[in-house]
């Protein structure tokens, strides 16, 4: 039973305002929540916190794959100080499964378990560690059953089926049942370009499980409330998504499940799937008290969904002056045991398969597997990410066989304005392929022997093994290496992808205030300081308001396939616009008599004052809105329409943008021990228009950097035996520290795609995908080894796998 | 779970006397981590944080008294000179952070295999003091580590000093991880020329069930520096003693493989490690030694 | 059990803490003070970094029971602290603590004219922070002030070698560490400028 009204938790977030900033877009305008964050008042997902709140906890399974024998509550439920125990005979609602696009996954293990980890009970108590206690004393009986964990496992006659009765929209096309989804892309001849080939390159490449590794861990505060809904904070990437999936499993309406976001600490794809949402949910709804649930990073690691790894076959043909022929490839990624955003990975992977150049006879199909492994979906760069690591190897190895220097046959095939893509759709806005391979190459190369002090010797922190003290130079080669890619914008393939805005313009102490409202997740990313300056531009105001996002607006989409400025920036600058047709709707009502030119239609707002498009002042803002209603209006903004990919010949205009970007990897390899060091990661990328020049550097040396990350270190490993997860710890699932971080310099390029915002190009994804595979290209250019596989571990420098 | 904060030592001995199970804690860079992932629920924790004695050390003639729980920023700021395998492997251990609160106390307690301390210890020479209400005794450092994370203590007994041998000729220490900074040993070597006694010293970490010396290379170092009449001439080692004494210490390795590493990478690389650092300290041992800025 | 202690020189008691309770938990969610963050809860990502009796420490690694009587500095504080440490001439050991007095007069959060916090007294090295655009999601920025502000207090002009070695505790996974390095660069140049 609900409670009486309660005040809001201690975290709720309110309206953010900049006052006295100027700033419009194409500033470098400082983030709005930047003093919050710095002096730690800034109320992320994990601080929420209630008077009277519980906590609550998961309890996983600690086995891949099995029938659920028995579940005894008994011993949990009578500690003192626990709330409720919650199995799936719990669920209140005839829903009880969730999926972002497929709903196959289980809020609680029902009769089975399929991945390690799998949540199966839930307990609310008074202090957390009661609850880790009282979920300790839950007795789970498993039978344990045969794992599947790659492709051959996986579509063996005596394979057991990871859902059984699939009737999802793929389960019709694809050739197995542990298939989430298949998509053939085929263009042309290969056969016949192939016997145009003078020289062909074959590689089999595998791309290892990446974590999004987001520092603050899945967490929220669920509040019952008076009406027998629920309240609930938390971080998310996308609150409507969220939404739409949790009301049917609590058996409540939409309206009725009211969310806030909060503060969000990192995202990169890891929170587009629910984790603690709904257990929240319903641990507040069963015991009437605010629920609290926080994971740690150990549980963090099965509280998401990974990158999926993957195995590539390629084969490409090239004549001897170095102009592609044609490509054959297949990819295979692992889904694990759940849809979640597979089918769309395998969609990124197969249409952007060839990579960014121009090669006419294509032949590329992708799969995703249903297995026993921990379930896989979105992660910055998103399918396109492990095809660019083996197109860009092939790249290599073709200008290799070819005796051609590898940047120069890049640049031969490479892709510009007007290119088809394998799907048949035309590349109709700048690609600027070859440009941004020359930018990063002309870059002056960092001095050899960087370590060397004057006078004192070598620095080892600025050696492969840093503090460790591993070399003072000795078997220190160095290398270089590069790679280019192209990642689309927006949700594709006929995706109905539409985000809304709504902006409200008032008159406060005599003042114009716009406030912005969308459900729009501020991940980091700096969404807010860019609808900010959207706002000052289209309005002409100084004074701008964030409000917090939550549900209480239409959608905004997810903060993910580098869509939100494009989207949620185009949603802002759209509603704007209709404000500021409000706005001299107005001025035209009450002074258009006074000056002809309020007729015109060239009005623009500035600096506070409506102004003719030659400067003129006809007016202030303040003056056309005294004594007026509040303009308030919320619009929906979509962009261009996609269709989905012939599902036999994958072609159609699938997508709504393309963006590339580059990367030259400069390395030293201690090629005795096995150990790298990035000296250097120069990158270059068409941003289309640069809304916040600072944001932008961040973005993309925050995705160079993710992308270092699984070229040398990242890796979460999956026992092949039992499927269980080896290192989910900080401990043993490494990221890089800012001793593993090079100088990361930055050449942005600003050609505007003229169906876009502001001629604004999505930037998040693009410096994830080129990082990686330029990382690689320098290691092996350092030690001539074919390195197939990321990370590249010493063992493989080595010899000593 | 009970928290007991004795404020002197002898209350420390009695609480640990009254109870064997207590859980020593002092710089918590273990003992939290297995508390915060409900990997272990001690009965009893035994706070050190208040005895001043044991974040104490004194140089002495032939010896450096090292209190337990020094944090290891100390070491390396303060007894670089005395210790300088010792300094070298504190700055290796895991973060700025983590080296401000642990202290080679905490390494022998945990006596993990993969500890960063050892291999420096066991190179330099030293012997573990220990106490209980019974008394103390002083447990060579060769004879301390018994097992998988265990060690020679008996229950009622605390680690109060590690009495290390100062530094009579250069010394050296290498770990190698699969990041530039904060990580645990994927194998670890250190190296000590004691040119006293005209002997070396070797400690592997992390690529046997134990921290252990490689006392075949030792050996077969010692033979050949006295052979060869290196101590006395200083003249550069031949390659082949420098590469037979890196296969000894390879096979002295007994590996595992695990999520870190192969065994066959850990007995390379120590190998590697170990001819590198004989280069490094018969440089220095010659004079020519430089400094490394940001090494210790 | 009870434990008396000092953060941001303000006298604190925390009731009924479990004895395998860290100092962070007991910051975060008894006394109000979430600004340390809890991303790994095992010393992997320095996120929790506060100043205990002056040295930064992990502060989910220590356990609550021993910050007995003991003086915390927590991101919260950093402010403070840091024009304290101006107003007396510089601090090495960091132990510079507030006086009773001043201690009086600490309120919990600093008069400020909108939700931007605009007018909030910042340190030098917070400041720098938002101007270089060192901050994304911020999860990482208390941990790295703490630390970057402690590196800055022992060494004025650190060398990008020294800022990435004092910093080497502190994992951030949105930046790239660039803007961070700029922003303790910036922070130095000031504080070079100012003396």
């Amino acid at each position: 039973m609900a409670q009486n009204t309660r005040t809001a938790p201690a975290g709720t977030p309110t309206d953010v305002t900049q006052d006295h900033v100027k700033g419009g877009i194409g500033e470098s305008t400082l983030r709005p929540d930047g003093t919050l964050k710095v002096t730690g008042e800034f109320a992320y997902s994990s601080d929420m916190w209630h008077e009277d709140m519980l906590w609550g906890q998961t309890l996983r399974s600690t086995v891949a794959h099995a029938e659920i024998v028995s579940i005894d509550i008994s011993e949990a439920v009578a500690m003192s100080g626990v709330y409720a125990v919650l199995t799936y005979d719990d669920l209140p609602a005839e829903v009880k499964n969730y999926g972002l696009e497929i709903q196959d996954t289980p809020v609680l293990a029902h009769g089975k378990v399929r991945h390690h980890g799998e949540p199966v009970a839930l307990v609310a108590a008074d202090h957390p560690e009661t609850a880790r206690r009282a979920a300790a004393k839950i007795r789970i009986e498993y039978r344990e059953l045969p794992v599947v964990t790659d492709e051959a496992s996986a579509l063996a006659a005596d394979a057991p089926l990871i859902h059984e009765g699939r009737d999802d929209h793929h389960s019709g096309h694809v050739p197995h049942p542990n298939i989430v989804h298949r998509q053939p892309i085929v263009r042309g001849d290969v056969a016949e370009a192939r016997k145009r080939a003078d020289v062909i390159v074959e590689g089999e490449y595998v791309f290892g499980m990446q974590d999004q590794a987001f520092l603050g861990p899945e967490s929220g505060l669920a509040v019952p409330s008076e009406d027998g809904g629920v309240d609930l904070y938390v971080a998310t990437q996308w609150l409507h998504s969220d939404l739409k999936q949790i009301a049917p499993v609590l058996g409540l309406p939409e309206e009725k499940v009211r969310m806030t976001l909060s503060g969000v600490g990192g995202a990169f794809g890891g929170r587009e799937d629910i984790s603690m949402q709904i257990h929240a949910c319903l641990l507040a709804l069963r015991t009437g008290k605010p629920v609290k649930i926080v994971y740690n990073r150990f549980e963090s690691f099965f509280g998401h969904v990974h990158r999926h790894p993957a195995k590539l076959h390629y084969e490409h043909g090239a004549t001897k002056d170095g102009k592609l022929t044609h490509l054959k490839a297949r990819i295979v990624l692992d889904g694990g045991a759940y849809a979640s955003a597979s089918p769309a990975v395998v969609g990124n992977a197969s249409s952007l398969g060839a990579g960014p150049y121009v090669v006419d006879d294509v032949e590329i199909e992708a799969v995703a597997l249903y297995t026993n492994n921990p379930p896989c979906g979105a992660m910055r760069g998103f399918g396109a990410v492990q095809a660019c690591f083996a197109y860009e190897a092939q790249m290599d190895k073709l200008a290799a066989k070819l005796g051609m220097d590898p940047v120069e046959f890049r640049r031969l095939n490479a892709m510009e304005q007007g290119t088809l893509m394998p799907t048949g759709q035309v590349v109709d806005s700048p690609a600027p392929v070859a440009e941004l391979l020359r930018r990063v190459k002309a870059r002056p190369l960092p001095p050899e022997r960087q370590w060397e002090t004057a006078g004192q010797g070598a620095d080892v922190r600025a050696l492969p093994g840093g503090l460790s003290n591993t070399t003072h130079g000795e078997g220190v080669v160095r290398g270089v290496g590069y790679a280019v890619g192209i990642k689309n914008v927006g949700f594709s393939e006929g995706f109905d992808d539409y985000s809304t805005a709504r902006v409200v313009l008032q008159l406060i102490n005599g003042e114009p205030v716009a406030m912005v409202h969308t459900a729009m997740a501020e991940v980091g990313q700096g969404g807010v300081t860019v609808h900010a300056q959207i706002a000052r531009t289209e309005l002409g105001v100084t004074q701008v308001t964030i409000h917090p996002a939550d549900t209480q607006v239409g959608s905004a989409g997810s903060t993910s396939a580098s869509r939100q400025t494009y989207m949620t920036g185009g949603a802002v600058k759209n509603t704007c616009e209709a404000v500021r047709e409000k706005v001299l709707e107005i001025g035209r009502r009450k002074n258009g008599s006074y000056h002809p030119a309020w007729a015109t239609a060239e009005l623009l707002l500035e600096g506070g004052k409506v102004v003719t498009d030659g400067g003129e002042v006809l007016a202030t803002l303040a003056d056309v809105l005294e004594g007026e209603d509040v303009i308030d209006i919320e619009l929906e903004f979509r962009h261009r329409p996609t269709v989905p990919f012939d599902l036999r010949t994958g072609q159609g205009d699938g997508h709504v943008q393309y963006t590339f970007a580059a990367h030259r990897a400069v390395v030293e390899v201690d090629t005795e021990l096995g150990l790298v060091k990035v000296i250097e990661l120069a990158t270059a990328q068409d941003v289309g228009k640069a809304l916040n020049p600072l944001s932008v550097v961040g973005q993309i040396q925050g995705g160079t950097t993710q992308g270092l990350g699984v070229a040398v270190m990242e890796e979460i490993i999956v026992d092949p035996k039992t499927a269980k997860v080896r290192n989910p710890s900080f401990t043993d699932y490494l990221i890089p520290t800012i001793l593993d971080t090079p100088t990361i310099p930055v050449d942005v390029l600003e050609l505007a795609d003229h169906n876009a915002p502001y001629g604004l190009r999505g930037i998040g994804e693009a410096p994830t995908l080129s990082s990686t595979p330029a990382v690689l290209a320098a290691i092996r250019n350092a030690t001539g080894l074919e390195l197939n596989k990321t990370p590249v571990r010493p063992e493989a420098l080595t010899g000593t796998l | 779970m009970d928290f007991l904060r004795p404020a002197s030592w002898e209350e420390a001995l009695a609480a640990k006397a009254e109870h064997p199970t207590a859980v020593p804690i002092a710089g918590g860079t273990d003992v939290m981590v297995e508390i915060n992932f409900d990997h272990r629920r001690p009965e009893y924790l035994l706070d050190l944080n208040r005895i001043e004695l044991l974040r104490e050390w004194e140089v002495g003639e032939e010896n450096v008294r090292l209190g337990a729980s020094v944090p290891y920023t100390q070491i390396m700021e303060n007894l670089r000179t005395e210790l300088p395998g010792l300094a070298l492997a504190s700055h290796t251990v895991a973060s700025p952070q983590i080296r401000n609160r642990g202290g080679v106390g905490g390494n022998l307690g945990t006596a993990s295999p993969a500890g960063d301390a050892h291999p420096a210890l066991l190179a330099a020479g030293a012997e573990v003091e220990v106490e209980s209400v019974r008394g103390s005794r002083f447990i060579p450092i060769d004879e301390f580590y018994t097992g998988v994370k265990r060690n020679a203590l008996q229950p009622d007994e605390l680690i109060k000093t590690v009495h290390i041998k100062k530094a009579d000729g250069p010394q050296q220490y290498s770990k190698v991880g699969t990041r530039n900074a904060m990580v645990i040993a994927v194998c670890a070597f250190g190296l000590a020329l004691h040119p006293e006694t005209r002997t070396v010293r070797t400690g592997i970490g992390s690529a046997a069930p134990t921290p252990i010396r490689a006392k075949e290379a030792e050996a077969f170092l010692n033979a050949a520096l006295e052979e060869g009449g290196f101590w006395d001439s200083g003249k550069i080692i031949t390659p082949s003693v420098a590469k037979q004494f890196a296969d000894l210490v390879s096979a002295a390795a007994n590996p595992i493989d695990d999520v870190r590493g192969t065994a066959k990478y850990r007995r390379h690389a120590v190998g590697i490690m170990a001819r590198r650092q004989l280069g490094w300290t018969w440089e220095q041992y010659r004079g020519a030694g430089r400094t490394l800025e940001g090494a210790a | 059990m009870r434990v008396n202690f000092t953060v941001n020189g303000r006298p604190q008691e925390a009731d009924d803490v479990w004895e395998g309770e860290s100092l962070l938990y007991v910051l975060r969610e008894r006394l109000g003070l979430p600004g340390s963050k809890n991303a790994c809860e095992q010393g992997e990502c320095g996120s929790c970094t506060v100043r205990l009796d002056g040295v930064p420490v992990c502060s989910c690694l220590v356990a609550a029971g021993q910050v007995e009587g003991r003086e915390v500095v927590t991101v919260e504080g950093l402010a403070e602290f840091a024009k304290d440490r101006t107003e007396h001439g510089g601090c090495a050991s960091g132990a510079c603590g507030t006086t009773l007095d001043q201690a009086k007069r600490w309120e919990a959060k600093p008069t400020q004219d909108s939700q931007t916090g605009e007018g909030v007294e910042l340190s030098p090295i917070q400041q720098a922070f938002i101007d270089a655009g060192a901050v994304q999601c911020g999860f990482c920025t208390p941990g790295l002030l703490i630390a970057a502000d402690e590196l800055l207090e022992r060494n004025g002009s650190p060398s990008d070698q020294d800022i990435r070695e004092a910093l080497s505790g502190n994992l951030c996974r949105c930046t790239g560490y660039e803007k961070i390095l700029d922003a303790v660069r910036l922070a130095a140049a000031r504080q070079g400028e100012a003396v």
